[in-house]
C-alpha cells in the first residue's frame, strides 16, 4: 500500500480529491474554496496600514489560514516520507526544450538550475523569485482569485466571470512560456 | 437545527470589506472555538499530499501544461471542475445544509476588468514561478525553502494591490 502511495499519483485521483474540496468546505462550514485569499488575510493580520482593502476582521477568515497551514504540513509529509526518489518523468518534447536551455536536473520537483539559494542573488533569480512571486500575489488579488477560487470553485458553480479569469490566466501563462521565458531561461 | 440570519450594521460593513474581489468569504453566524478550524487543516493536509504526490507543485508540470505537451495538468484541473460542479449541483438540488444546519450559500461573482488584467498578470507569474498560491505553500512544506522568497514577494504583491486598489482600473 505504501509503495503504491509513493508512486506519482495519476491525474484523475488528484483531480477528484481536489474537486471534493468544494463540497467539503461548503458542507463543514459554508466556506467557498479559494487559496489566494490567505495572502490577503496575512496582509490584514500583519500590516493593514489603515488600507480599506485590509481593514476587516481577518479572524473571521482564519479557517483559510488553517487550511493553508494544513497544506504546508501535508506537503511536508509527502515531501519527506512519501517520495521514491525517482526523477520527475517529463514529456519528451518538454525535456528536450528545457535541456536546450540548460535545464536538465529533473531529480526533484523543481529544477535546481533555477530554484536554489545560489540562484537567488542573480538577475535571473531576482526575476524567478521576486518578480514572479510579486505578479502571482498582485495578479491573483487583482483578478479576485487564483486557480482554486476561479478555475475550480468559480467554474464548478458556473460563474462566467471566473471563466473570463481562467482564460486570462491561460493567456498570460502561454505568452510567458512561449515568448518571454525562452529569453529569461538563458539570462 | 436552523439558524436565522441577523447581522449588525458593523458586521455587514466588515463582510462587505472582505467580499471586495474575493471568492472566498462566507458569513456564518455561528461562533465556534478556534479548534473547530482544525477540520480545515485536516483537509489541507490531504490537499498538500495530493499537490506533492501528483506533482502539481512541480515547475516542470506547469511548463508541460503551457507548452501543451502533457495532458496531466489539464486532467487534474478538468477532473476537479467536473467533480466540483456535480457536487455543487447536488448540494443545490438536495438543498443540503452544513453539518451545523446552516443553509449553504455560494456568493455570486460579479464581473470587473480586474479579472482580465489581474488574470493576465497572474498567468505571466504562474508560468515563471511554476506555482499558483496553493503550490507556493506546498513547495515550502515539501522542503524547497528558497520558495519562501517567492511567497513573501507574493504577499508583498497582494499588499501593493490593496494599497493602490482605488487607482487601478476595474
Amino acid at each position: 500500500m505504501l509503495e503504491l502511495i509513493k508512486q506519482p499519483w495519476p491525474w484523475y485521483v488528484a483531480g477528484a480529491l481536489i474537486g471534493l474540496t468544494v463540497p467539503y468546505l461548503l458542507l463543514v462550514g459554508n466556506k467557498t474554496f479559494g487559496i489566494s485569499s490567505s495572502l490577503r488575510h496575512l496582509c490584514a493580520a500583519c500590516m493593514p496600514a489603515n488600507i480599506k482593502f485590509f481593514s476587516y476582521d481577518w479572524r473571521k477568515e482564519a479557517w483559510n489560514l488553517f487550511f493553508v497551514g494544513g497544506i504546508i504540513a501535508g506537503a511536508f509529509i509527502a515531501g519527506h516520507f512519501l517520495m521514491t526518489g525517482a526523477p520527475v518523468e517529463l514529456a519528451e518534447p518538454t525535456a528536450e526544450y528545457l535541456a536546450s536551455k540548460g535545464i536538465t536536473d529533473n531529480s526533484r520537483l523543481l529544477p535546481s538550475e533555477l530554484f536554489s539559494w545560489e540562484q537567488l542573488f542573480t538577475l535571473r533569480g531576482l526575476i524567478f523569485f521576486v518578480v514572479g512571486g510579486f505578479m502571482v500575489g498582485f495578479g491573483t488579488r487583482y483578478a479576485g482569485g487564483c486557480t482554486s477560487g476561479h478555475a475550480i470553485m468559480g467554474l464548478s458553480s458556473l460563474q462566467w466571470p471566473s471563466l473570463v479569469a481562467t482564460i486570462s490566466f491561460m493567456i498570460g501563462g502561454i505568452v510567458m512560456t512561449w515568448f518571454i521565458l525562452p529569453h529569461l531561461l538563458t539570462l | 437545527m436552523q439558524h436565522t440570519f441577523q447581522q449588525t450594521p458593523a458586521a455587514t460593513a466588515d463582510l462587505t470589506a472582505r467580499e471586495l474581489d474575493a471568492m472566498c468569504v462566507n458569513e456564518s453566524e455561528l461562533k465556534h472555538p478556534w479548534w473547530y478550524n482544525l477540520k480545515y487543516s485536516a483537509w489541507g493536509i490531504l490537499f498538500g499530499i495530493v499537490f506533492v504526490k501528483a506533482e502539481i507543485v512541480s515547475w516542470f508540470r506547469i511548463q508541460e501544461m503551457f507548452r501543451f505537451e502533457s495532458f496531466h495538468m489539464y486532467g487534474v484541473i478538468g477532473t476537479a471542475v467536473v467533480v466540483g460542479a456535480i457536487s455543487v449541483l447536488l448540494i443545490k438540488r438536495l438543498k443540503a445544509r452544513t453539518i451545523y444546519g446552516e443553509e449553504i450559500h455560494i456568493p455570486n461573482k460579479t464581473f470587473n476588468k480586474g479579472q482580465i488584467y489581474g488574470g493576465l498578470l497572474f498567468g505571466l507569474g504562474w508560468a515563471i514561478t511554476g506555482a499558483c498560491p496553493g503550490p507556493l505553500f506546498a513547495q515550502i512544506g515539501a522542503g524547497y525553502g528558497v520558495i519562501l522568497v517567492t511567497f513573501l514577494s507574493a504577499v508583498a504583491g497582494t499588499w501593493v494591490y490593496g494599497r493602490f486598489r482605488e487607482q487601478l482600473p476595474h
